[in-house]
């Protein structure tokens, strides 16, 4: 997972509420078996007409915005399937930071690992870095996750809440599989524990 | 690790009502955490699935998983990241694959997929069972179906477990006081490598369902009710338990389709405690515990409750009573109304966010507000998905439909949950009702649920659905979809636009 510090670049709003992982990836773009070419499956049906023609009116097809690396997004954005196939196509896409006030469950940990940074912020934080996005002249932050603040174009500066685990997960691009292996005699003497007293799971 | 003998006394005493000797409750000891506190169920089956916390606070923990079920699209990269890692499965026999969500749903059954990728993803997944040890429910298995049907008719899912799996639905689990959540991909590969989740503890929130149902009146209008009072997030960050006498008062199956549904207003997991009706659902099931094993396990799953102190984050109440039959009309799972309303005016809400999402959620339902949701004309009707179509699902639809014939214009399907209901229908009549009434009777999978084969709308199509989600394009590109319950779908299937159920159970 790519290791993530300080990142400065475009934020995009894309401000509706409860945009669902089918919008982020349509069922089309699901049919792989790896992670590729999810780039040109991301808000596949906003960002392109029935006939495969760019749609000029989204955000994300006009400049500055074709280039945001942040997505100042609405509330419970990521809701819907588990499709982590909406993480993996964002990521090819460029996009590192998600702002938001709130996400889904299952999206939001999809994020986390896959080195995707969401931040969570209150609706007044929020509509303000959505404002500043929406004008060319003011959309470039710069997103410190060390130091969990973000750095607007006004000057001003955002501090943010995280969770320590998932923040050094994101520094440090772990590979989460690998560190709990770490466990295993944990996990080991659990298991045994756990299926003596529990013998119709074993 | 020290242990708080008060809270030791607690535990013993709430899981000893009788006086019984102790059980040790040692997996949770080795947690090294408990609070001297009543607790709810929820947290007593992460407290029992805890190998260590991952923070001081027990917030993030290292979660021990019972059990997963795959299927053929958000598995692959997890078995590939095992592959290139050189890792095997923890535990192979903790997980059970079944094909459903891009396989075929024709009533002739092929191992054919209907194109290239969905075939590929067959194939992938057939070998990575194999390979890893899993067993494999394929197509042509004959207790293939959806995922969600096929554990709980398995046995598969017994109360106190703890179920992660990659689908958003694995929530249907808790109507068997199961803790089921879903998981992305990235977290598939993790369990299947270490048999556990790194896992944030999530807050409560209880729903209680005071009351009775009226006539004709379903668990489906249950949940979408509450979703429709809470919002599509009103449950984000929240496990719900629902209690009350509107609940214990649903079969099993009713109370799977709540909580199925419950991820639709955000909540990652959602249980009720389990009774009689559960343990008697999961008897004599082919992987359920026997003998002595059963006896034993049925002795533990009666303590599966929340304390009667517990204390909750949220608590909201519904009035089953108050409830009737429940329609979407928008493009969210909170966008719905009884079936009684008219489709709303976005000039009476206040907030210029949501006028702006009701307003692009009419437009593309192609609604006026002000219309009757009963004079909103279907072309398709859908029964189906792993919210609504198990026996019970069917029993009722076909109730509705026996003797009458869908209307001219309206194609219906009826897409069984697994192919053991689909048996079990056929065995009981129902696929006569259907097919006289002019319905399809197809073979098992996710289907046009979310339209991953080639069942799905057309462009502007308008779809009576007894699935999960009206999200834009779900259903097939430019569909449009109104998420009602089964025998809601039967009846505007007959009518040719939606209506009022009740109307044809002699409830009205």
């Amino acid at each position: 997972m790519q290791p993530f510090s300080i990142v400065t670049g475009v934020a995009a709003a894309l401000p509706a509420a409860n945009v669902d992982t089918d919008v982020i990836m349509p069922k089309q773009f699901l049919k792989g078996v790896d992670r590729s070419g999810l780039d040109r499956g991301v808000f596949h049906d906003q960002r392109f007409d029935n006939a495969g023609a760019v749609r000029p009116d989204f955000v994300l097809n006009r400049d500055p915005w074709c280039n945001a690396k942040f997505l100042v997004v609405g509330p419970n954005f990521g809701c819907g399937s588990s499709r982590e196939h909406a993480v993996w196509g964002l990521g090819q896409l460029g996009i590192r930071v998600l702002i938001g006030t709130s996400f889904a469950g299952i999206f939001f940990d999809n994020c986390a690992r896959n080195g995707v940074l969401g931040i969570t912020l209150d609706e007044a934080s929020t509509r303000r870095i959505s404002e500043l996005a929406t004008d060319p002249a003011t959309c470039q932050l710069t997103v410190d996750l060390p130091g969990q603040r973000v750095l607007l174009a006004d000057g001003s500066v955002v501090s943010f809440e995280i969770e320590p685990g998932r923040k050094q997960a994101l520094v440090l691009g772990l590979d989460a599989v690998g560190a709990t292996l770490q466990d295993r005699a944990a996990i080991t003497s659990f298991e045994h524990s756990y299926l003596v007293e529990n013998p119709w799971l074993a | 690790m020290t242990v708080n003998p008060a809270d030791r006394y607690f535990d013993l005493r709430q899981r000893n009502p009788g006086g019984a000797p102790a059980h040790p409750a040692r997996h949770r000891l080795q947690g090294g955490f408990t609070l001297a506190r009543a607790r709810t169920l929820y947290d007593k089956l992460v407290d029992s699935h805890t190998v260590r916390r991952l923070d001081d606070e027990g917030r993030q923990l290292l979660l021990y998983v019972d059990r997963t079920v795959l299927n053929e699209y958000t598995s692959p990269q997890a078995f590939t990241g095992l592959r290139e890692a050189g890792r095997l499965v923890w535990r192979p026999g903790a997980a059970l694959g079944t094909v459903d969500h891009v396989n075929p749903t024709a009533a002739r059954r092929t191992a054919a997929m209907p194109d290239d990728g969905a075939a590929r993803q067959a194939a992938y997944f057939a070998e990575n069972c194999r390979d890893f040890g899993i067993e494999l429910f394929d197509v042509l298995h004959p207790m293939q179906g959806i995922e969600h049907v096929v554990m709980p008719e398995m046995g598969l899912v017994l109360p106190g477990m703890v179920i992660a799996a990659g689908d958003s639905h694995t929530t249907t689990y808790g109507a068997f006081g199961a803790l089921g959540f879903g998981i992305g991909t990235s977290d598939i590969e993790h369990y299947l490598a270490t048999q556990t989740l790194t896992y944030g503890r999530l807050k409560t929130m209880r729903v209680t369902v005071h009351g009775d149902l009226g006539p004709g009146v379903r668990a489906k209008d249950i949940v979408m009710a509450l979703i429709r009072t809470i919002g599509a997030s009103g449950a984000t960050g929240y496990a719900i338990e629902f209690a009350g006498a509107g609940i214990s008062a649903l079969g099993v199956e009713g109370r799977m389709t709540i909580c199925n549904m419950a991820v639709e207003c955000g909540a990652r997991g959602a249980i009720m405690a389990p009774d009689d009706k559960v343990f008697a659902y999961i008897a004599g099931r082919p992987r359920a515990p026997e003998g002595d094993l059963w006896d034993r396990a049925v002795a533990q799953w009666r303590m599966l409750a929340s304390d009667p102190e517990a204390v909750f984050d949220r608590e909201v109440t519904l009035q089953a009573d108050m409830i009737e039959p429940m329609v979407t009309w928008g493009t969210s799972p909170d966008q719905a109304a009884p079936i009684g309303a008219s489709v709303p005016d976005p000039a009476n809400e206040s907030d210029p966010e949501r006028r702006r999402d009701m307003e692009r959620a009419l437009s593309y339902m192609d609604l006026r507000p002000g219309t009757p949701l009963s004079d909103i004309v279907i072309q398709r009707a859908f029964i189906g998905s792993c919210t609504n179509a198990r026996i019970e699902d069917l029993r009722d639809a076909a109730a509705v439909v026996r003797g009458r014939h869908v209307a001219a214009g309206v194609q219906a399907m009826v897409v069984p949950g697994s192919s053991s209901v689909r048996r079990q229908a056929e065995s009981e009549g129902l696929d006569r009702i259907f097919l006289e009434a002019g319905f399809e009777w197809r073979q098992s999978g996710c289907s046009m649920c979310l339209a991953m084969n080639d069942d799905m709308l057309s462009p502007g199509e308008r779809c009576a659905s007894s699935t999960n989600r009206n999200f834009e394009g779900r259903q097939g590109a430019s569909g449009r979809t109104h998420l009602m319950s089964p025998a809601m779908v039967a009846a505007a299937a007959v009518d040719g636009r939606l209506t009022d159920a009740r109307r044809y159970m002699g409830a009205l």
